[in-house]
């Protein structure tokens, strides 16, 4: 199987060597011959895909030179496409169809790169398996009765079974990093407000933001580049300018400093993960980092103020569903009550139903003091632990997961324990820091491991460095399911 | 904080969330809200006095954009997802009685 990156494609269309549309055209029998195992798509645009290919290859060769030139790429499903279906993973939304793009499926579409599809993910960006989607649960190609991790586990399947080289996810708590581990390819979340969220459907918004999957560093760079920057339709997306990600790709880690917050990866983390991620560590020193111990005394609360937090940003805004202005109607209410009641209900499922709840409770009179207002006070503190390691290190390193990608139905009864899956990724959105994962191995059962590094605010560059420079002495990025079995 | 959950705390806090639930599903919440919660409560023992709460990590940057009129989203698109439309407005069952 021929494994490309974005960046051989584009200088292969630019080329001539290859056109948009034979790229195009790979992708979608690929994703015809595959899908129905992995079901990484809810919805294939394949004639809108061969059609923009096709405009594409008509450019004069000065036209075509643009970031992302011919590149198929994938959308998660929670992010609006103009006249494409957009769901959300959910019944609420399965035949909602946006009358706009969202910014960053703009800009991708501006750069020259192909939108092929939508990608399944957990309700409302609502999970860490994929299989909370209303539309059945995407499956890890590694292993098909293994979960690809989620909410965001259609992106990463898509590109971890080379269906696309890159795809785009949105990370609340982890949902771009912690299926990028299960998947074993590399999955970044930008800084909070580095990238516009207009077009996203909202789950938290003090903490959604929109990343991509790809195979390097440096293809990650390329999206970055392209969807980051400020936005007039997002008042939350910052003004201040974005680097050329790509340039800062140099392969020397001298001088940089790696922090590991022993305090953190203590315990509870699988020794095949532990394993895999100190071998990591070792080759980030080798080329010339220096690693030192920090703390982050706060994590371990991560958990509860991330659930406390987002649960209740996300009863506010999915209160938006109520049957009127989009989206999926129960019949035969006789009053308005009794139709937002119903519709709720049959709309939503369990695992929204419950964060609704969850974040109604913490915001309702005589518990918001103990609970949303103790938990944002909380993140504060969680906040300065990480200012407090970044006076000493240039980037924080993890394990992404505990665990390699668990068993499709493992912890589908017991909401808590898919909730410390994402026991590693929290602290990054709770802080605004950028932070990303990358293959770094493998578990005896050939499952694949993620090293995450979490940047400074708005140093992306710093992460992104350190992974290039990582996969430069490591052939992980390499490894590809050959067929999913 | 507060202690278990009771069916009753759940069927108030589905009618602020406009969430009709079964029987069965009002069981199934109470319990696995008051695990969720009962794990949350950790955050309780943290001396948190004087910590002001994080709303948005932006030290903002104020966006703003100039004070002019600009086309909306059509009309016809705007209703294209309506579960039911007519006369160019979003339709719903009767709010007020027939004597209202």
């Amino acid at each position: 199987m021929t494994v490309w990156t974005a960046r051989e494609m584009r200088e292969a269309t630019i080329r001539g060597e290859m056109s948009a549309t034979e790229m195009c055209r790979e992708s979608l029998e690929r994703i015809e011959r595959l899908d129905a195992r992995l079901h990484a798509f809810t919805t294939l645009d394949a004639d809108g895909a061969l059609a923009r290919a096709a405009e594409l290859d008509r450019r004069p060769l000065a036209e075509r030179v643009v970031p992302l030139a011919g590149v198929p790429v994938a959308v998660k499903d929670n992010l609006c496409t103009r006249g494409l279906r957009t769901t959300a993973g959910s019944r609420m939304l399965e035949h909602f169809h946006p009358p706009y793009d969202a910014t960053v499926v703009a800009r991708l579409t501006a750069a020259g790169a192909v939108v092929v599809g939508k990608t399944n993910c957990d309700e409302f960006a609502m999970g860490s398996s994929t299989e909370h989607s209303a539309f059945g649960p995407s499956r890890n190609p590694w292993a098909l009765d293994r979960a690809p991790g989620g909410s965001s586990g259609g992106s990463a399947v898509a590109v971890a079974a080379n269906l696309v080289p890159l795809a785009l996810g949105s990370d609340t708590g982890g949902s771009i990093r912690q299926p990028a581990a299960f998947c074993g390819v590399l999955g970044l979340k930008p800084t909070y407000g580095r990238v516009s969220r207009y077009g996203l459907i909202a789950f938290a918004s003090s903490l959604d933001q929109v990343g991509p999957f790809a195979r390097t560093a440096h293809d990650a760079a390329l999206v970055l580049n392209v969807i980051a920057g400020v936005d007039p339709y997002d008042a939350t997306c910052s003004v201040r300018p974005v680097p050329d990600f790509t340039a800062s790709l140099t392969g020397d880690l001298r001088g940089l400093c790696v922090g590991i917050p022993r305090d953190v990866v203590g315990e509870g983390v699988d020794a095949d993960v532990m394993r895999a991620f100190e071998t990591g560590i070792d080759v980030l020193h080798e080329r010339g980092a220096q690693v030192v111990d920090v703390t982050l005394p706060h994590a371990r609360y991560g958990i509860p103020v991330y659930y406390l937090v987002a649960t209740a940003e996300a009863s506010a805004n999915l209160a938006r569903f109520d049957g009127v202005r989009y989206g999926f109607r129960a019949a035969d209410a006789s009053t308005l009550a009794e139709m937002y009641e119903r519709t709720r209900d049959l709309g939503f499922g369990a695992e929204v139903k419950r964060r609704i709840m969850l974040g109604t409770y913490a915001l309702s009179a005589g518990y918001y003091d103990a609970y949303y207002l103790k938990a944002q006070q909380v993140r504060t503190l969680i906040r300065q632990d990480f200012d407090r390691a970044f006076d000493r290190v240039d980037v924080v390193a993890l394990p992404t997961t505990p665990t390699a990608a668990f068993r499709l139905g493992e912890h589908l009864d017991d909401p808590l324990q898919m909730y410390l899956a994402d026991v590693f990724t929290v602290g990054a959105p709770l802080a605004g820091l950028p932070a990303l994962s990358m293959p770094c191995g493998f578990t005896q059962a050939k499952l694949p491991v993620g090293l995450q590094l979490i940047g400074r605010m708005f140093d992306e560059a710093t992460p992104l460095r350190t992974a290039d420079a990582f996969e430069r002495d490591t052939d992980w990025w390499r490894a590809a399911p050959d067929s999913p079995r | 904080m507060a202690d278990a959950l009771s069916q009753a705390d759940v069927e108030r806090i589905a009618a602020l969330a406009r969430l009709a639930l079964t029987e069965d599903e009002k069981i199934l919440y109470a319990r696995q809200l008051t695990r969720i919660l009962e794990f949350a409560r950790q955050i309780a023992d943290l001396d948190t006095r004087d910590i002001p709460p994080t709303a948005s990590v932006l030290e903002q940057e104020s966006l703003e954009r100039a004070d002019c009129e600009r086309p909306s989203l059509p009309r016809n698109d705007a209703l294209a997802n309506a579960p039911d439309a007519a006369a160019g407005l979003f339709r719903v069952p009767r709010v007020l009685g027939d004597g209202a």
